[in-house]
């Protein structure tokens, strides 16, 4: 029981999240109007998926070095369920610019890539079903693994950056927490990061638990 | 030790150069792929405007990309990939391929600039700077496909696997070279142009440092 006392404190914080987050009081920045609320919604889905996303690859490489199956098996899980948080990530992100760009999908440069860079890591999961090897499977896809992490760097972090982008934080837009005076938005968001975070790790080791049923033959 | 794996690599190169030749197997293959592509849009659209012709000769650049290289590893048999293994180290083996793509890429991007100029007419005003974006777009492809072509051959040589890879990772690499060329077509102000040239090579620099350290352990079998 001691153990799991993070998994009740993630329950805890998501409520206080998913409460406060609708309630509290927000300052109405431009066109934005309600739908900044969507902030505690949008941004810590990023930060699970690269949090999915490093874990997945520091393993890959651990594999590469190593080569235990063991490895491979929490790659592939945490590759998983980065790629969920992405599209989670997307979908919110889509539904605040279909208010406040006044289109779903606009060819903005912050939105494509991310597009691409998803794709990216579907294409690693479409990799992992095409090879039925199991050894073979695991060095291609940690191969592939790095070189797709590799490029998720440039591609929603450096180039957006770079580039004029309608998403707030780019460099000519910028970012909400200029406006938030009063620090509402920030009592809410940082429980948001550590508690969607928090979630994302449980559904991963419950995927992790899976996966090593699957393979009990192996791992004994 | 230096200058051996150098060596090797230049017979490889050598090797891959001279198995061209003889066959002629390849290059006369990926020739009719280009002339009846280009022939077709011609039937299609006759002489497309600028940005048309721009869009579709990066799009017949990309499939001339992808068909040229899966060749280069895929008709290399298990068992000559296992005569090599036990001959050179993978990075001079995978630098020759690299080196050798790259070589067989520009050849391929001078002929379809001929092709489309000849059928699909001609608006580029500034041709040396178009010629020049076209070969630079040749080599990055190459570039990241030969890894994507390394990679598909170890999966039970799957030639639509390396475009379930290749098609997300070139979608940027595509657009930001479209974007260079448009230079070519009309004096337009790009002011991100040299941000652009900059993001290229780094994206290049990036693809040729992955191969170097990936491709000994997709090697092992």
């Amino acid at each position: 029981m001691a153990k799991h006392w993070w998994k009740a404190l993630t329950v805890l914080i998501l409520v206080y999240v998913i409460i406060r987050g609708f309630t509290i009081e927000i300052p109405i920045i431009g066109t934005n109007g309600q739908s900044s609320r969507g902030l505690f919604f949008h941004v810590p889905m990023w930060m699970c998926m690269y949090t999915m996303f490093t874990i997945s690859v520091v393993n890959s490489v651990l594999y590469l070095a190593k080569y235990d199956l063991r490895r491979d098996v929490y790659a592939s899980a945490a590759a998983n369920v980065g790629v969920f948080y992405g599209i989670l990530g997307f979908a919110t992100g889509t539904l605040w610019a279909t208010y406040t760009w006044g289109g779903s999908f606009t060819s903005d440069p912050k939105q494509m890539l991310t597009a691409v860079a998803l794709m990216i890591y579907m294409a690693y999961l479409v990799l992992r079903l095409s090879i039925p090897d199991i050894d073979k499977r695991a060095r291609i896809s940690a191969v592939f693994n790095v070189f797709a992490f590799a490029l998720l760097i440039p591609l929603t972090y450096i180039i957006p950056r770079m580039v004029d982008s309608l998403h707030p934080g780019s460099a000519t837009t910028p970012g909400f927490a200029s406006s938030d005076t009063d620090n509402h938005m920030k009592e809410v968001l940082y429980p948001a990061f550590i508690g969607w975070v928090l979630l994302s790790v449980w559904i991963y080791t419950l995927l992790v638990r899976y996966k090593k049923l699957e393979l009990k033959n192996i791992f004994k | 030790m230096k200058s051996s794996a150098f060596r090797q690599t230049i017979t490889l190169v050598k090797k891959d150069i001279l198995l061209e030749l003889r066959q002629k197997y390849a290059f006369y293959g990926i020739l009719l792929y280009i002339i009846s592509t280009v022939f077709v849009i011609n039937l299609m659209v006759s002489k497309p405007e600028e940005k048309i012709w721009n869009a579709l000769f990066w799009v017949v650049q990309l499939f001339v990309a992808v068909n040229a290289i899966a060749k280069s590893f895929l008709q290399e048999n298990r068992g000559r990939l296992l005569y090599f293994y036990s001959l050179v180290h993978p990075r001079s083996f995978i630098v020759a391929k690299l080196i050798y793509n790259i070589i067989l890429m520009c050849v391929m991007t001078l002929i379809t600039i001929v092709c489309c100029m000849m059928f699909l007419g001609n608006p580029v005003t500034s041709f040396l700077y178009f010629m020049g974006v076209s070969l630079l777009g040749g080599i990055s492809l190459s570039l990241l496909f030969t890894m994507l072509a390394a990679i598909a051959a170890q999966a039970n040589q799957n030639a639509a696997l390396m475009a379930i890879m290749g098609f997300p990772i070139m979608l940027p690499l595509l657009m930001l070279l479209s974007n260079i060329a448009k230079s070519s077509f009309i004096t337009v102000y790009q002011p991100g142009l040299p941000k652009m040239f900059l993001m290229l090579g780094s994206m290049d620099i990036l693809i040729i440092a992955l191969s170097l350290v990936l491709f000994p352990f997709l090697w092992k079998d």
